[in-house]
């Protein structure tokens, strides 16, 4: 056994911690790892181009820079923050907990690309979460908002990740399916896919508790500020 | 009939306008590096072909453009440019135009949707309207164009003007825009050059022997370390299945193929939520929302992710072995 291509996770591992430009770490960490491997400087380029090229739909959110970016300019955020702020009966939990509803769904039905950072998050939940927890702490600083984004794609995240693992038609259910075919055991998507029903429901438990804990905390820090400029 | 490739074309037009922007103001750092990757997304298609064909040259070249765009990245300070409307215009405007602006916002999910499920059926006189492949991101690019041309209505604003917000925002993200594409040839990489099958060895060389549980605690952190380093439980999975999970869970302590599988799979997508390696989902995001810190996703979501692991490895644990 070659141990040696190992060094290549060294390389990001190092990298990243002393936070280095991550694109040429991970170029470095490539070449350290196929040279090491054995191959040859022209068959590693060629991997290297041929891969990255075949990953290009990872840049499709690049399309909904010009349509968000003309939105913004006309004012979508301030209007989200606003009309949000209208909205009595909508709290931060609840628009929170209804979008990881919805995501989580949506991607169980295998439409994953239908929501998402660039098209939903940035434009709309960001800037709604952002209204919301205004109602509830006028005075939010600019960590609190760092982290209130952070959440909002953290819902985004969690809902997308354990609504695909139940849907049947791509991606990993079949990665499964497919492993298992090759090494002579035959099952049915569905039965793989029912498996991942459990963690479904509860990643979306885990993650309505915590939105609704760190509601609760800007709740109390509100709570706290108006006994002290009452007493 | 639209295809994906025609996404990749329209990518490239805009990402070699950003760069002829770019130089015009004077950043020629940047203007290199958005031109060199339009230049690899239009051009990736040829070379694909001419790499089935034999022909790796192409190939060999998009590779030194890669290790171009790694030289240029850190010379790319990533610099917000300045907001083009105030405060006040943009609240102005948002009162004048109301709910108006979330009719183009919400066209990008909805034209989505729509491709997603019927797309399949659309066909102009016999010739069927989208190609199979990739059919949701094929309709996600149509969408965006259809949402541009709607925002410029709503706004009453000028095309040109949608492709200059556009650079502004991909300039906010910068390099981190890269990320995701040379984390999944990193992947690919690190395959070929057999990391994964020296890992394999090394977590079968630690495994203790005659404990069910501890040999499929192994599998389940090592689905999770596996997925940090590689960004991606989809590599993982293989990996761990084939050298621990197939021989010694199934095989010779009866797991139940379909749980191991569904749950293992899930214990990585845990890993997923805490690597900056998965950069689409944690880094890219934290460029987009502007947050000061790029590990902030990181941060909001490593609580859920420990969580939904503990949880998946008890029903795991209990059901795995029936």
């Amino acid at each position: 056994m070659n141990y040696w291509p190992l060094l290549g996770v060294a390389v990001i591992v190092i990298g990243f911690a002393l936070r280095f430009n991550a694109v040429p770490v991970v170029v470095c960490a490539a070449l350290a790892s196929g040279l090491l491997a054995g191959l040859h400087v022209p068959d590693l380029l060629a991997l290297l181009g041929k891969s990255f090229v075949s990953s290009r739909m990872l840049l499709m959110f690049v399309l909904t820079l010009p349509a968000i970016g003309l939105l913004e300019r006309a004012g979508l955020r301030e209007h989200a923050q606003q009309w949000m702020a209208r909205l009595r009966t909508m709290t931060l939990a609840r628009l929170l907990i209804g979008y990881l509803l919805v995501r989580e769904v949506l991607s169980m039905l295998g439409l994953m690309g239908v929501a998402g950072h660039a098209q939903t998050v940035r434009p709309l939940l960001a800037p709604m979460s952002e209204a919301a927890a205004e109602k509830i702490l006028p005075t939010l600083s600019d960590d609190d908002r760092d982290e209130l984004r952070a959440v909002a794609a953290a819902t985004d995240n969690v809902g997308r990740f354990f609504g695909e693992d139940v849907f049947i038609a791509l991606g990993a259910v079949l990665l499964i399916q497919g492993f298992y075919t090759q090494h002579g055991i035959d099952l049915t998507p569905l039965s793989i896919a029912l498996w991942a029903l459990p963690t479904a429901i509860v990643a979306f438990i885990i993650q309505s508790v915590r939105i609704w804990l760190y509601q609760r905390r800007l709740q109390r820090r509100a709570l706290q500020l108006h006994g002290e400029q009452g007493g | 009939m639209l295809r994906i490739e025609y996404a990749y074309w329209l990518i490239a037009l805009f990402l070699i306008y950003v760069s002829w922007r770019n130089l015009r103001d004077g950043h020629g750092s940047r203007a290199a590096f958005w031109l060199l990757l339009g230049l690899l997304f239009a051009g990736g298609d040829y070379v694909l072909a001419q790499q089935k064909a034999g022909h790796p040259l192409p190939a060999q070249a998009a590779g030194a453009m890669v290790i171009a765009l790694a030289l240029l990245a850190p010379r790319l300070k990533r610099h917000a440019h300045a907001e083009t409307a105030s405060t006040e215009q943009r609240l102005a405007s948002a009162l004048r135009l109301g709910h108006k602006l979330f009719v183009p916002a919400l066209l990008i999910p909805l034209v989505t949707l729509l491709v997603a499920l019927f797309g399949a059926h659309l066909s102009i006189a016999g010739y069927a309207l989208f190609a199979t492949p990739q059919m949701t991101l094929t309709g996600l690019a149509l969408a965006c164009v259809i949402a541009l041309l709607a925002a410029a209505r709503v706004a009453r604003a000028p095309l040109h003007q949608g492709l200059s917000e556009g650079r502004r925002l991909l300039d906010a993200i910068g390099w981190a825009a890269l990320l995701p594409l040379l984390l999944a040839a990193l992947g690919e990489v690190f395959t070929q050059s057999g990391v994964g099958a020296a890992i394999a060895a090394l977590a079968n060389a630690i495994l203790p022997e005659g404990s069910a549980f501890a040999c499929l605690l192994v599998f389940a952190l090592g689905m999770v370390l596996f997925t940090v380093i590689m960004g991606n439980a989809f590599a993982a999975f293989p990996v761990m299945m084939a050298g621990i999970g197939l021989p010694l869970l199934i095989h010779q302590y009866g797991a139940n193929p379909a749980i191991l599988g569904a749950m293992g799979m899930l214990c990585g997508y845990c890993g997923t939520l805490l690597t900056p390696m998965a950069a689409d989902y944690n880094l890219v995001p934290a460029a987009l929302l502007e947050l000061r810190s790029p590990y902030g996703v990181i941060r909001a979501q490593c609580w859920s992710a420990i969580a939904i692991f503990i949880a998946t490895f008890i029903m795991m644990w209990l059901l795995v072995f029936r």
